[in-house]
């Protein structure tokens, strides 16, 4: 059995099968987990109920009013008050709660069954169909809904349902696109491709395997729907069309209430009321759905997560100035970082240690989660949803421990350079380049004119090798393959003449042939300036061409730490030598030229190849 | 751009013939046509034959819908069933009313939104989780219920600004502005709740990014980080909802016309739907699609100016 495949509005079922089995699970880790989406579904729920059984709980006469009794306000007697007719306004919610519903439920059934079946044809027929069809739905979403709906009225005035049942088509435009997804993705398995190849009817496969598997995005869409299709029935209902007097709706009786609004403004309030409650209970109804379907196949809880705000400059406090060793611009000192709230904190660095002493190259080397990166960020000051919780940092002499409440002009003294794993995303989308490269060298040094910053951004493109600097100038980050971009982002580490350059991963999203030409220019661009560089990877093919030492890194701690000979020829510690020993003997990046350290393929290297 | 232009203007002019195309053969498919309609149910057959041959009624649905158009592109909509003004006088009196109101919900609702929504992002996760709440409600709230309570509070009960009516920008343009106040407010609440969600996010999302990260190294300073970088890139999403949210405030302004006692195209609308006025109500139609159509065009021609990925993969 396949994996249910994802989308963005939500599956909730793998399979036709378990749909049942699992339709009270759904609804039970509803209530537990989205609680007021479980409470908008019983209101509801209990609306339908009242939709149907209106007249019969309605405490008074919806129609026949008392007149000794009009326009009161609410009271023990008449919850909501009364009209100007002495008619009771809690009643005649209740009675008028049936037709508004009865119009509601057929747009949205028009609108269910049109989108269902256009978008589900539309993605197992492709082609002209398809292509067709989604243009029906571009129309559709760019038609104004109650614009068209008095069209429909025009014409079928005296047939509400096929009014109603256009309008239904008229606003199912983006269900159609939603459902033509999911069928696109969901044909693409293997089942529903050998039911096709064995020869069963389309018809069959569609309506048997395809259909029970939209149910969530059904259940999500239709709620949206018909809070859509609720306003746009009220509204109709206010200027007249729909149930006729004395007969309650609820858009009727806003038009009632607004007469009376001066004298007695309860009975507006109070439809208005159950309208915007009504909608806000399909929202919440479908988008509490929606995070559900999300985390069932993601398994992130949604909500849960705060976004990253903007950091202020806030007063400067000093940088203290300690002690430090004298050959060493870094030292980094039991390093412990946190994740969670304050009183829930867990802790993924547990006193990290490492130098980097000037000039030299310096490798942190371990898998994912070993809190490589973590480190990296906390030097640099950008942790995310971190915090340092203890040790130091000390950067020539100073204590940048507190480096995530520098003011940015504090920041931009410190000389700290910075290349990211991934260079289009380290790059803004919204800048050419050289206006990115201006910008850094302008603040670094505000009494370069812009000519001046020009021609110097240009002589800094041309240092990462740009192959035609002029032109990579005008253009913008995406019109760059993904070497260009990193030499760019290289570029601009080096605007701020850095003391230190910390590059998180620099070539692991690079082409192998790409890899070895951006180490070159590291190794470079290093030995001519004299810059200190941190590089964080998992490539030891990177830290046997670059590096003089290296850090190794596991769940937090740092298991070794020595130069880069000791570490190839003789690693003190097992896990260095795993790590070693599982790295593939020919390193990608190296064949080509004679690495300075020869890696002895390891006998598993040599087994896990062979097994191939 | 020119590409982005001219198939806009393509699938625009599709547009139009759609609409205009479906709304006529659902007008010959009722029973019932503007002949009987005209002279009434004591007509005689004979009567009836003269003046759909007057009318053209007598001609291949095809060939009408030919005509039609054809007049409808030198500007040529017919003549009104119930009064004898042409369709085209009528709507293009009523476009100056619903454009204004349109047009200023539209502005003043993405206007506050984006401030809104830059605010809650910035300021805090209070004020982010009470915008979340604010969204909820103002994405709910009926705008004819807003428009009504709007005119009886502030327009009867203060009386701080005319409660119905319209007037002449040319007559008086402060009147104007009083008269389209309290009809734009009601109709903006949507697309502030609309705007201030979509910008609110889009400044989040584009925080999380690295380039961020890597300002931010650099020594950036908060500020230059959101206006010259933050609301740049947050600026794209919310110019891609701006062209629903146009077509939801042409869809609100029919209500809200209708509360204030505009005569704009909305009101012109209602009352063709009630008298079954066919020809204005495919007018209206018309007059709506363009609407849209051009504001469509502008949104796109925006959108390729702020997102460079457009801009040059055309």
């Amino acid at each position: 059995m396949t994996a249910p495949v994802p989308d963005a509005t939500g599956t909730f079922f793998p399979s036709p099968e378990s749909a049942a089995r699992r339709a009270r699970p759904v609804l039970f880790q509803l209530a537990r987990r989205r609680p007021l989406a479980f409470v908008a579904l019983l209101y509801l729920v209990a609306l339908l109920v009242v939709a149907v059984a209106g007249p019969l709980l309605a405490p008074y006469d919806p129609i026949a009013g008392d007149l000794t009794s009009a326009l009161q306000g609410p009271s023990a007697e008449h919850w909501l008050g009364t009209d100007q007719l002495g008619r009771d306004t809690f009643s005649r919610l209740l009675v008028g709660t049936g037709p508004t519903m009865m119009y509601t439920v057929q747009v949205v059934s028009a609108a269910l069954i049109s989108g269902i079946v256009l978008g589900m044809t539309a993605g197992f027929a492709g082609g002209r169909i398809d292509a067709l069809i989604m243009s029906l739905s571009d129309l559709l979403m760019s038609l104004p809904g109650m614009v068209m709906l008095l069209v429909a009225l025009t014409l079928f005035q005296d047939e509400m349902p096929i009014a109603m049942l256009c309008i239904g088509v008229l606003i199912s435009g983006f269900l159609m696109r939603v459902i033509r997804a999911n069928t696109l993705s969901f044909r693409q398995e293997t089942f529903i491709e050998a039911a096709a190849v064995s020869g069963l009817p389309t018809t069959l496969v569609l309506v048997r395997h395809i259909l029970p598997r939209q149910l969530g995005t059904v259940l999500v869409q239709g709620s949206l729907l018909t809070g859509m299709a609720l306003l746009l029935v009220t509204g109709v209902a206010y200027l007249g069309f729909g149930t006729e007097p004395p007969y309650p709706s609820w858009g009727l009786m806003i038009g009632d209430g607004a007469q009376i609004f001066g004298t007695q403004p309860a009975l507006m309030v109070a439809s208005g009321i159950a309208i915007a409650i009504t909608v806000m209970a399909t929202a919440l109804l479908g988008e509490g759905l929606r995070d559900l379907s999300i985390e069932r196949w993601s398994g992130r809880r949604i909500g849960g997560r705060a976004p990253r705000r903007l950091p202020r400059d806030g007063a400067a406090a000093p940088i203290p100035s300690v002690a430090q060793a004298p050959d060493a611009l870094l030292s980094v000192e039991g390093l412990e970082i946190s994740y969670g709230r304050p009183g829930d904190m867990h802790r993924v660095v547990h006193g990290v240690d490492l130098v980097v002493p000037r000039g030299a190259t310096v490798g942190l080397v371990g898998e994912s989660g070993s809190g490589k990166t973590a480190t990296a960020r906390a030097i640099l000051g950008i942790l995310r949803g971190g915090a340092i919780t203890g040790g130091r940092i000390v950067l020539d002499g100073a204590d940048i421990t507190g480096i995530h409440d520098f003011t940015s002009a504090q920041r931009a003294a410190l000389g700290i350079g910075y290349i990211a794993q991934e260079p289009h995303l380290s790059l803004d989308p919204t800048w050419r380049v050289g206006a990115q490269l201006i910008e850094c060298l302008r603040r670094h040094d505000p009494a370069l004119t812009r000519q001046a910053a020009r021609a110097r951004a240009v002589e800094l493109l041309e240092a990462v090798r740009m192959r035609d600097p002029e032109e990579t100038f005008d253009k913008y980050p995406h019109e760059l393959s993904g070497g260009m971009a990193q030499r760019v982002a290289i570029a601009r580490a080096l605007c701020t003449q850095p003391r230190l350059l910390i590059a998180d991963e620099p070539t692991t999203a690079l082409d192998v042939t790409v890899q070895a030409e951006v180490l070159d220019l590291l190794r470079e661009l290093q030995e001519r300036t004299g810059m200190a560089v941190l590089i964080i990877t998992h490539d030891w093919g990177v830290v046997a061409d670059l590096c003089t030492a290296a850090v190794v890194m596991r769940e937090g701690r740092v298991r070794e730490a020595a130069s880069v000979e000791r570490l190839f020829t003789a690693p003190e510690d097992a896990y260095t030598a795993t790590l070693l020993a599982a790295t593939p003997a020919s390193m990608p990046s190296r064949r080509a030229r004679p690495s300075r350290y020869a890696v002895e393929p390891s006998r598993r290297a040599i087994e896990k190849e062979a097994s191939r | 751009m020119l590409n982005i232009v001219v198939r806009r203007l393509v699938a625009g002019a599709a547009l139009l013939v759609v609409v205009s195309a479906l709304t006529f053969v659902l007008v010959a498919l009722i029973p019932g046509d503007a002949a009987s309609n005209i002279l009434g149910p004591g007509a005689s057959e004979a009567q009836l034959e003269t003046l759909r041959h007057q009318l053209g009624l007598d001609l291949p649905l095809w060939q009408r819908y030919l005509d039609w158009a054809v007049a409808a592109v030198q500007g040529d909509l017919g003549t009104s069933i119930v009064s004898p003004q042409p369709v085209a006088t009528q709507l293009g009196r009523g476009l100056e009313v619903s454009i204004p109101l349109a047009f200023g919900a539209v502005l003043v609702g993405s206007l506050i939104g984006v401030a809104v929504g830059v605010f809650a992002a910035v300021e805090g996760r209070w004020l982010s989780k009470a915008l979340d709440v604010l969204v909820l409600v103002g994405m709910a709230l009926p705008t004819f219920w807003v428009a009504l309570l709007l005119s009886s509070v502030v327009g009867v009960q203060l009386g701080w600004l005319p409660a119905t009516g319209f007037v002449s920008f040319d007559d008086d343009p402060v009147g104007w502005l009083r008269s389209l106040a309290l009809p734009v407010a009601a109709l903006c609440v949507g697309g502030i709740a609309m705007v201030s969600k979509q910008t609110r996010d889009s400044v989040d999302e584009t925080l999380s990014r690295d380039f961020i990260d890597a300002l931010r190294v650099e020594g950036a300073s908060p500020r230059r980080i959101l206006f010259g970088h933050v609301l740049r890139n947050a600026a794209i999403p919310t110019v891609a909802v701006l062209g629903a949210l146009f077509i939801s405030a042409l869809s609100g302004a029919v209500l809200v016309e209708s509360v204030f006692g505009l005569p704009g195209l909305g009101s012109i609308a209602v009352r063709a739907t009630s008298t079954r006025d066919v020809p204005v109500i495919v007018g209206v139609a018309v007059y709506f699609c363009l609407v849209v159509i051009v504001v469509n065009l502008v949104l796109d021609v925006v959108y390729a100016l702020i997102n460079p990925k457009v801009r040059v993969r055309s």
